[in-house]
């Protein structure tokens, strides 16, 4: 094979890639190709921890720069994976630690962080520059300490929605006098109030600090002190927005914002106060994105504050909004790509507000950039879905949650594989896709004719038989992720499908009907799928081999069975049968 | 073939990548829709096949507090440091702890079948593909306590979830109820409270619970909050607020964390669940204290077994944070009251307990426990 250029020249090509999926199409095309490019890649993402080891990646890619990796299923949000599954950052942290001594950033989703690891990453890496920990769990503010102290350039705190446990404040205390690296700090999941004047003092003294997400704890009327010291905010989180009718907190405040010239992002608002919605109204029109969805006003400030919004992207409202209030969303934000929609009150059977499946149609006919949904209502149908698909074919993520289980069509009360069937059929390029309501085998059929771009795929109380997952396996050509609950989807389809589950990222069924022989069966066959039976009620084999797991989790893995699993989640492999007394046959034909 | 992630193999993975999936038996090429309709072919000879499920079912848990089989120590998993991840090492299960007899040979798994016939009454009505909701045959059995499998049958009316708030919580209520009832008909009208639906994230839940909480609770001085009306009225208030002394039936999920003295790993428990400090107590029970030989007594025995968590006679307490961050004894104020400033649970140790405030009156003059 010809030299065709050297290696300085590839590398300063390959420089310019920077999404993974480029480096890893270009590390395919030769071994010196191969060889080049994991010397010079800096970032790795890695969307399932259990899928390779610290070592392999060590081995492979020696010079890393920043780490993304995520734990648990997706489900756990959900309280579905029992706690002390796994997902465990402990690992990676060590073997970084020796060797990634110039890691700057660590970004985690759904693992389990300790203090300790903590204090390794702050101690371990000089450079380090960036921590977001999402939806993590297992320190505390103790950890967070260790944090602000050691990380002397630290730019980057994100602690977005994790359970962290609060002892105190007085972490934030730790960041030195001569810290003034930060350009971005999300603590609005922490509980505890931080001493005010430390964080006045620490934004004060960051000249970039763009992002800044305070807690609840952070009273309104001394958010202007912050704004003022910090004008050049992109992206605010409030505290909580409530307070005193008093009018020089309104003028103080309004003074404060008109300051912000370059906001664009809102976020926070617990406990508001709707007489306060007003004193943003100057930063307004800047908005393009906008979270209000712990934000418990009603109509008409919340649509009226909503509606000042010209230039807005991105919306997150509870479903205070209502129909009306969408219908006036429509007509206002005519940019709007991103639509969440979540329910003030998920367990009340009737509803309190006026959210009906209108208030989607309205949005998905009046904002021509609509591309990505998430919509919590208590009636569909296929007339609306139908035309919801029609008038967004570029729609790339459709989550659409009836709020109870097998919900028909409430006006034909036929099943709402026809209006699924259309968005399918419709938004060719749709990426992700959540169902509710009352579906049966046919939806899957769509799904497998159509959806040919679909990545993830949300399954609950729905299908009839096997056939429904044989049509999704065996038809969703890109599918990544598939995770499915309470579904009468058994053996069949998963056997029959067996190899299409290692060119997924992961399968999770629970409260399916899989038998513990298919799962034994299928780790037994698939040594490169870690094929995991979590049984809380006891361990699998206790029962006949045709008995159904509770939970059913499936990734393709070149690290092989994990070592850290808890007492209630079983591997099955090549070993299974000696762990299990039990011979593996089949019972009868 | 584009990968999005990490999972792009070393050298040797190349080949196999010209020619996908070769190396597989052809066992496990997608098969035909035909095979569907065939009840009977060679791949089906191998496989545990029993017979096809087409009659829709659902499968509740009406539990979200299946015991923990992972916290009393036993075969080390290896792995995991740090307070979290060093959990790993006593997290995992001993099997002899199950409540099912884990047998050792086939001739237990006889007895087992003979005694726990619920559990295998659960798998085979599930595998054979119909019945109706399984009939609890004693309350001893793990499964009958825990889940039921019920299928559209149990639903003539169609299958309604979370509806009614007074039916909330007590779903451990039904489920006992059934259990105790001499083979008892399946428990309609229980507004089964589906584990994690609507798929809301906890924060969000929480969240939205913390700041209902704080609107009921707080005392008001001209602070206009937004309130949420119980039942009759529907909308929220704005403004006034009210110095509501009277907790109401609050509507929340009520996830907290169960943390006991000793164990690195917590639980969590759903306090919606419950309606009284009885069943809360014999669920924290019986996920931390598991006596495998409970589970196969009858019914009735079980019931009478007294509440050791409640009552100060055992070598554990029970004690919660409150949202003022006390430590408080449970059981003193009223089980409303309880939930609304409820944090989080501990289990303590008794001799750690001392100083803890009985009762409410007390409040003022205690001394804060100990922090974990």
């Amino acid at each position: 094979m010809a030299q065709s250029f050297p290696e300085d020249v590839l590398e300063h090509v390959f420089s310019f890639l920077n999404h993974d999926r480029d480096r890893n199409a270009v590390s395919l095309v030769c071994k010196s190709w191969y060889d080049i490019e994991r010397l010079s890649r800096r970032r790795i993402f890695i969307g399932n921890c259990y899928a390779v080891s610290p070592e392999i990646v060590i081995r492979r890619f020696p010079d890393v720069r920043a780490v993304e990796l995520k734990g648990k299923p997706h489900f756990a949000d959900f309280n579905l994976v029992p706690e002390g599954w796994g997902g465990y950052v402990y690992p990676w942290v060590v073997s970084m630690a020796g060797a990634y001594p110039w890691l700057e950033e660590i970004k985690l989703k759904r693992m389990v962080v300790t203090d300790e690891n903590l204090e390794l990453i702050s101690k371990s890496f000089k450079n380090f520059t960036v921590l977001v920990l999402l939806s993590c769990e297992g320190f505390t503010t103790d950890g967070l300490a260790y944090i602000a102290a050691n990380c002397r350039n630290l730019r980057e705190l994100d602690l977005g929605e994790s359970e962290v446990e609060d002892l105190s404040g007085h972490w934030l205390s730790h960041f030195p006098d001569n810290c003034t690296s930060l350009v971005s700090l999300n603590i609005s999941c922490l509980g505890s109030e931080v001493s005010f004047s430390a964080l006045e003092r620490l934004v004060a003294r960051c000249p970039n600090l763009k992002t800044l997400r305070l807690n609840r704890a952070v009273p309104l009327e001394k958010l202007p002190n912050l704004l003022c010291r910090a004008p050049q905010l992109v992206e605010l989180g409030t505290g909580a927005y409530s307070a005193e009718i008093q009018s020089d907190i309104f003028s103080n405040l309004s003074e404060a914002f008109l300051g912000c010239k370059q906001l664009k992002g809102l976020s926070g608002f617990w406990d508001v106060v709707p007489a306060y919605l007003p004193a943003m109204y100057s930063v307004c029109s800047q908005i393009t994105s906008l979270n209000l969805s712990y934000a418990t006003a009603q109509n008409p400030d919340l649509v009226q504050f909503v509606s000042q919004c010209g230039n807005l992207q991105r919306l997150w409202v509870l479903d205070y909004i209502e129909d009306v209030g969408l219908e006036a969303l429509a007509a206002a934000c005519k940019d709007l790509q991103e639509l969440r929609v979540f329910p003030s009150d998920p367990y009340d059977a009737e509803g309190n507000v006026t959210l009906t499946e209108q208030g989607l149609v309205a949005v998905s006919e009046g904002c021509p950039k609509l591309q990505s949904v998430l919509y919590f209502c208590r009636q569909m149908s296929n007339a609306a879905l139908v035309a919801i698909a029609r008038n967004r074919p570029n729609m790339i993520r459709f989550r659409l949650c009836i709020i109870e289980p097998r919900a028909p069509d409430y006006l034909t009360l036929e099943p709402l594989d026809a209006g699924f069937g259309a968005i399918v059929e419709n938004c060719k390029e749709l990426l992700r896709l959540s169902m509710s309501g009352l579906l049966t085998d046919r939806v899957f059929e769509y799904i497998g004719t159509h959806a040919k771009k679909l990545e993830m795929l949300s399954i609950a109380f729905a299908g009839d038989s096997d056939l429904g997952l044989h049509h999704v396996l065996s038809g969703c050509e890109s599918l990544r992720k598939l995770e499915i609950r309470d579904c009468p989807f058994g053996d069949k389809a998963l056997l029959a499908n067996a190899t299409k589950l290692e060119t997924m990222r992961s399968l999770w069924m629970s409260s399916c009907s899989v038998s513990f022989g298919a799962c034994k069966l299928l780790g037994q066959k698939m040594p490169r799928l870690n094929v995991e039976v979590i049984n809380e009620r006891g361990p699998p084999d206790s029962g006949p081999e045709d008995c159904p797991v509770e939970k059913l989790y499936v990734y393709r893995t070149i690290a092989g069975p994990r070592v850290d699993m808890p007492g209630f989640v079983w591997t099955m492999d090549e070993r299974v049968s000696s762990r299990f007394s039990r011979a593996t046959e089949g019972h009868g034909d | 073939m584009a990968i999005g992630d990490i999972w792009v193999p070393d050298n040797h993975y190349f080949h196999h990548l010209a020619t996908p999936l070769s190396h597989l038996s052809p066992l496990f090429f997608s098969l035909p829709p035909s095979l569907f309709c065939s009840q009977k072919t060679s791949l089906h000879s191998r496989l545990s096949y029993k017979k096809s499920l087409n009659i829709p079912f659902l499968v509740i848990f009406l539990d979200v507090m299946e015991p923990t089989l992972g916290l009393l120590g036993g075969i080390g998993a290896g792995g995991g440091g740090g307070r979290g991840g060093g959990g790993a090492g006593s997290a995992a299960l001993s099997c002899d702890q199950t409540g099912l007899n884990v047998p050792n040979s086939e001739k237990d798994y006889m007895d087992i079948s003979k005694e726990s016939e619920l559990e295998l009454g659960l798998g085979l009505s599930l595998c054979s593909g119909g019945g109706g909701g399984v009939e609890a045959k004693g309350k001893g059995s793990a499964w009958s306590e825990y889940g039921r499998i019920l299928t559209a049958k149990d639903f003539p009316n169609g299958f309604s979830a979370g509806s009614g708030r007074a039916a909330a919580g007590t779903k451990r209520a039904a489920a006992d109820s059934v259990g105790s009832a001499e083979g008892g008909s399946p428990s309609t009208g229980v507004s089964s409270q589906v584990v994690g639906w609507p798929p809301i994230r906890a924060y969000r839940m929480n969240t939205l619970v913390n700041q209902a909480k704080t609107s009921n609770t707080e005392d008001g001085e001209g602070v206009g909050r937004d309130e949420k009306k119980e039942n009759s009225k529907k909308k929220i208030n704005h403004g006034n607020d009210k110095n509501d002394s009277t907790i109401k039936e609050r509507d929340h999920l009520g996830y907290v964390k169960v943390n006991m003295d000793g164990l690195p790993i917590g639980r969590k428990v759903d306090l919606k669940a419950h309606t009284s400090y009885e069943t809360l107590a014999q669920t924290l029970e019986e996920m931390f204290f598991k006596h495998p030989s409970r589970k196969i007594r009858s019914g009735k025995e079980q019931s009478m077994q007294p509440f050791k968590l409640l009552d100060g006679s055992a070598e554990f307490v029970l004690t919660y944070e409150d949202k003022e961050g006390d430590w408080m004894l449970v059981g003193d104020v009223p089980w409303g009251m309880f939930l609304s400033t409820v944090k989080r649970l501990r289990i303590m140790k008794i001799s750690e307990a001392n100083g803890l405030a009985p009762k409410f009156h007390k409040r003022n003059e205690k001394q804060r426990a100990r922090a974990i």
